[in-house]
């Protein structure tokens, strides 16, 4: 498959290229950086960047290194685990692809783990906060059971492509490395703690920290939704709790870096709005 | 009493389900999978989810359409009360996702959209844009997270399923794992099992699968006992995007919403797509196939697309085969709102706006088809017995498989968005079986006796793991294993197989497993050590991989996904009418002959050896009779009429 890009290399002639990589051993750990040589092939993106490392485990200079760490599942940009900084810019490996890159940058891939999560090796770190601040917002429909009780109601093919938009966000993590307020938490495992403990603890410090757009953006999808409304009051009073969109602080980098390009102003400014109407109905309602 | 636990491993669609029906009948869970859940395979599955629907029904459908059409589809290779049961739940399920918030597409009057897959002449597909089974996924997902926050379901995310723990009555007990992170090893009790890992993509070195889709859960549980059932019955999908990572599919829908298949005229034509004209174009599969087009059944489509590009030499580039896949004639706005997913993926990958330019796409290994064996309890009116624990449970007792990993519903091949409305059927429908397996069951054994059972599992498999680790420098090196394996596999085991080569592969397969055995780690650490995971799943594909040739070399007929151009049918081609219907009567004969022969489950069992020894299971063909496949292959209406009269004389005979 000819490309432009795949083109711009050709006359580049790139038969290596280096990749260097942020590498940290474990948490709390010193980061250093490693120099890697990679053949160039066809078609190569930034998983198969890190599958040619993981299968050599020998830096640029010939050291013997232990394979590159790194989440991945996919492939295909749905599941949003592969996300990393790439040449200084959050986004997901697997669409990184190898030849735009180094049209941009020539010579060599620059490959960081995000920053506003704790690093668990490498390039994997841990977003487990992502999926505790949905927990926090009750980001689901609370269905009476799983029984039949027939179809969910009817819906305008409006508010069906908003809904989509909203529900296509895979919990990648890309509009909180972005966003100013959002700060990065790291609870230390301490001695004797059972695994529970530390999930209490952890889940806890969670909570208190800026739940992101993404998680504003899941409020909307659920009290728009016409079973989903009916709560919609449980997921106002998390918004409004401490870590909750107040924190926000306008910036609207979220937006402009997620690769759904979920409409997440959008949502901030429409909670916003039902957060303060919620607020002041309480106050009113004492 | 202590409360009743059950472990699940893989949270994807089937995984999530059993999880949150459990939850529901307050059986608490134990979530085990390699990734965070929301990040499954299921998130992959791109065209839809089939159910007859209130406006197929005035066309003409049913239930028991959809049931056939499943049946005809895999080639009656499947138990039919499973797959009849499947088709009477379906409608209920796609109505129980509504509820639960999945953003189906709309009419204009607020009603679901559905669309045509293939292998069915009716609008039988319900979809979210070309993202359904991300969404079906979420919307399962955020149910389990709304019984975690209740205690119901405790996750155990990055962890690595190593085996099941059984007593000395060969019940299930509980499993032992591993945290990818901490990489510590931990055996976890519980009353019963139930797989959900997915298929076994991985076996093929590059496919349609995601990364986590190793096969390496189903392969210990197999290793351990547990049978494994149509191994050799692996969907090859006809159209996906070639990557060095990964092939990218694209969805069926885009034939769907009417997107054709196509190859110029001119082997290597090469003016762009859009400037060939109309007839200097060849749509092979309108062509040879005029009732369904390019909406038959995968297999054929597959063997279509190889057929075009190396018996015919039409492959579009010379040097990488492929055929186009056009949508360029769509309207726009129609594409945007119901194929955006998938345009964009290959926009994303390949550079070219597919709105505008044909797709180029070549077959890729895709689906399971085969897993582990499993069982069902069936009514006398050949549906399933809700909430008999028979249902989904394997031959060993307290493991259950589901989903894509159990060998129910898709017989030979699986028809495009039926995959989804089984997992989640099979999930749904197991829960209340696993529920009452488990609130049925004996005392626990005595403290003693538990604890012994339990550590000795733990230690064995720590012990294999700083073994692994021990190994010495310089053997091979288990991503380039693995390559090969893949590259091997898929030469040999997937559209086209002949017997020779299954036989030499084998060989090769066994020699393959013996070095994955001595690969040497590059990382010896005891922190998230993926290196070790990886080198650990690579050795636990052999068993599977060699399953799949044994059963693929044994069965000598074509069926559904299974082809050997050396037990093709007999042609029906002869100029004289009287010549051609004794064809077709020749043809029907063999076909008879061969079903008594072959229409029959695969099933494997490990022996301690590591060989896969086969025996073979009858298939419940009660409800439908086979019949020929046909699909309105040109020629094929001399064959269905000799194929009814001969039933007709049959039935005759059976009255008088």
């Amino acid at each position: 498959m000819i490309t432009s890009s795949s083109s711009a290399a050709d006359r580049n002639d790139v038969r290596e290229f280096d990749v260097r990589v942020l590498r940290q051993d474990g948490p709390a750990q010193v980061s250093y950086w490693e120099q890697h040589r990679v053949a160039h092939e066809p078609d190569m993106n930034c998983i198969s960047v890190l599958q040619k490392i993981a299968e050599k485990a020998t830096t640029a200079d010939g050291r013997k290194v232990a394979p590159v760490v790194w989440d991945c599942n996919c492939l295909e940009e749905v599941c949003g685990a592969c996300t990393m900084v790439i040449n200084g810019r959050v986004r997901q490996a697997c669409t990184a692809l190898v030849d735009k890159l180094l049209a941009e940058r020539p010579g060599e891939i620059e490959l960081r783990p995000m920053t506003k999560f704790p690093v668990i090796r490498d390039l994997m770190v841990d977003r487990q906060r992502i999926f505790d601040s949905l927990m926090k917002v009750s980001a689901w429909v609370p269905v009476d059971s799983y029984h039949h009780l027939g179809p969910g109601l009817r819906q305008s093919q409006e508010s069906q492509q908003l809904a989509y938009l909203y529900s296509k966000c895979m919990s990648c993590g890309c509009c909180l490395e972005a966003c100013p307020q959002y700060l990065k938490i790291e609870v230390a495992c301490r001695d004797g703690d059972t695994p529970e403990e530390f999930r209490t603890r952890q889940r806890e410090a969670h909570d208190r920290g800026f739940m992101g757009a993404h998680a504003i953006a899941q409020v909307e999808l659920f009290n728009s939704n016409p079973i989903g409304a009916m709560n919609a009051s449980e997921r106002l009073d998390a918004l409004t709790s401490e870590g909750g969109i107040q924190i926000c602080g306008n910036a609207q980098n979220c937006v402009k870096v997620c690769p759904k390009e979920i409409p997440l102003t959008w949502a901030i400014a429409r909670a916003g709005r039902s957060a303060t109407l919620h607020t002041l109905k309480k106050w009113f309602d004492r | 009493m202590r409360k009743r636990r059950v472990v699940v491993v893989g949270g994807g669609l089937a995984g999530l389900a059993v999880a949150m029906k459990l939850a529901e009948l307050d059986v608490d869970v134990a979530l085990m999978s390699l990734s965070k859940v929301k990040r499954s395979h299921s998130a992959c599955a791109q065209g839809g989810i089939n159910s007859v629907n209130i406006l197929t029904r005035q066309l003409g459908d049913s239930e028991w359409n959809h049931f056939d059409d499943t049946v005809y589809g895999g080639d009656f290779l499947a138990h039919q009360p499973p797959v009849k049961e499947l088709a009477y739940w379906a409608p209920q399920i796609i109505d129980l996702m509504d509820r639960l918030g999945v953003t189906f597409n709309r009419t204009p009057e607020g009603f679901r959209d559905q669309r045509r897959f293939g292998g069915t002449l009716y609008s039988r597909t319900a979809f979210a844009g070309a993202t359904t089974g991300q969404q079906l996924l979420y919307a399962l997902d955020e149910q389990v997270r709304r019984w975690e926050a209740t205690g119901h379901v405790t996750k155990f995310e990055m962890w690595d399923f190593l085996g099941p723990v059984l007593d000395d009555r060969g019940r299930c007990r509980g499993c032992v794992a591993q945290d990818m992170v901490s990489m510590k090893i931990r055996a976890v009790e519980a009353d019963a099992l139930v797989l959900a890992s997915g298929g076994c993509g991985a076996i093929f070195g590059r496919s349609t699968n995601s990364i986590a889709c190793n096969g390496s859960a189903v392969s210990r549980v197999f290793q351990a006992g547990v049978h494994y059932a149509n191994g050799e019955f692996i969907q090859v999908h006809p159209t996906a995007i070639p990557g060095a990572d990964k092939l990218r599919l694209i969805s069926e829908s885009a034939r769907g919403e009417g997107g054709r298949v196509w190859v110029p005229r001119t082997p290597q034509d090469p003016r762009p797509p859009g400037e060939i004209p109309e007839k200097e174009r060849f749509y092979f599969l309108e062509h040879r196939y005029p009732t369904y087009g390019n909406l038959v059944p995968r297999d054929i489509a597959t063997r279509e697309v190889f057929n075009v590009c190396v018996k015919e030499h039409l492959s579009v580039d010379s040097e990488r085969m492929c055929v186009y896949l056009d949508v360029s004639h769509l309207p726009r706005e129609l594409l945007d709102r119901k194929l955006a997913g998938i345009l964009e993926i290959y926009e994303k990958f390949q550079g070219v706006d597919p709105r505008r330019t044909a797709m180029k796409i070549f077959p890729a290994v895709h689906y399971t088809m085969g897993g582990l064996w499993c069982d069902y309890e069936r009514t006398a009116e050949g549906g399933l017995a809700i909430g008999s624990p028979r249902n989904q449970q394997t031959n060993v007792s307290g493991i259950f498989a589901i989903g894509e990993c159990d060998y129910h519903f898709h017989g030979a091949n699986r028809l495009g968005a039926n995959s989804l409305v089984a997992c989640v059927f099979s999930g749904l429908t197991a829960a209340p079986g696993v529920a009452n397996y488990v609130n049925h069951l004996p005392r626990h054994p005595a403290d003693e006796e538990r604890r012994s059972l339990f550590e000795g599992s733990q230690r064995r498999h720590e012990a294999r793991y700083k073994a692994m680790l021990a190994r010495p420098e310089g053997g091979p090196n288990p991503y380039r294993l693995h390559a090969r394996l893949g590259e091997l596999m898929t030469r040999v085991a997937t559209a086209i197989r002949h017997n020779p080569e299954l036989e030499a592969a084998y060989a090769e397969v066994c020699e393959m497993e013996e070095q994955a055995r001595r690969a040497s780690l590059s990382d010896r650490g005891d922190w998230a050590n993926q290196n070790a995971v990886f080198a650990r799943a690579l050795e636990d594909m052999f068993p599977l991989a060699k399953t799949i040739l044994r059963g693929a070399l044994a069965r000598d007929e074509c069926r559904g996904a299974h082809y050997k151009p050396e037990f093709t049918m007999p042609q029906v081609d002869a100029d004289d009418p009287a010549e051609r219907r004794r064809q077709a009567e020749i043809w029907c004969q063999r076909f008879e002959e061969n079903n008594r022969k072959w229409l029959k489950s695969t099933v494997a069992r490990l022996s301690s050896d590591g060989e896969p020894q086969l025996s073979y299971e009858e298939v419940d063909t009660t409800l439908i009779p086979p019949r020929p496949r046909l699909y309105g292959v040109v020629g094929g209406e001399l064959i269905e009429e000799a194929w009814n009269s001969r039933q007709a004389t049959a039935t005759a005979q059976e009255r008088s």
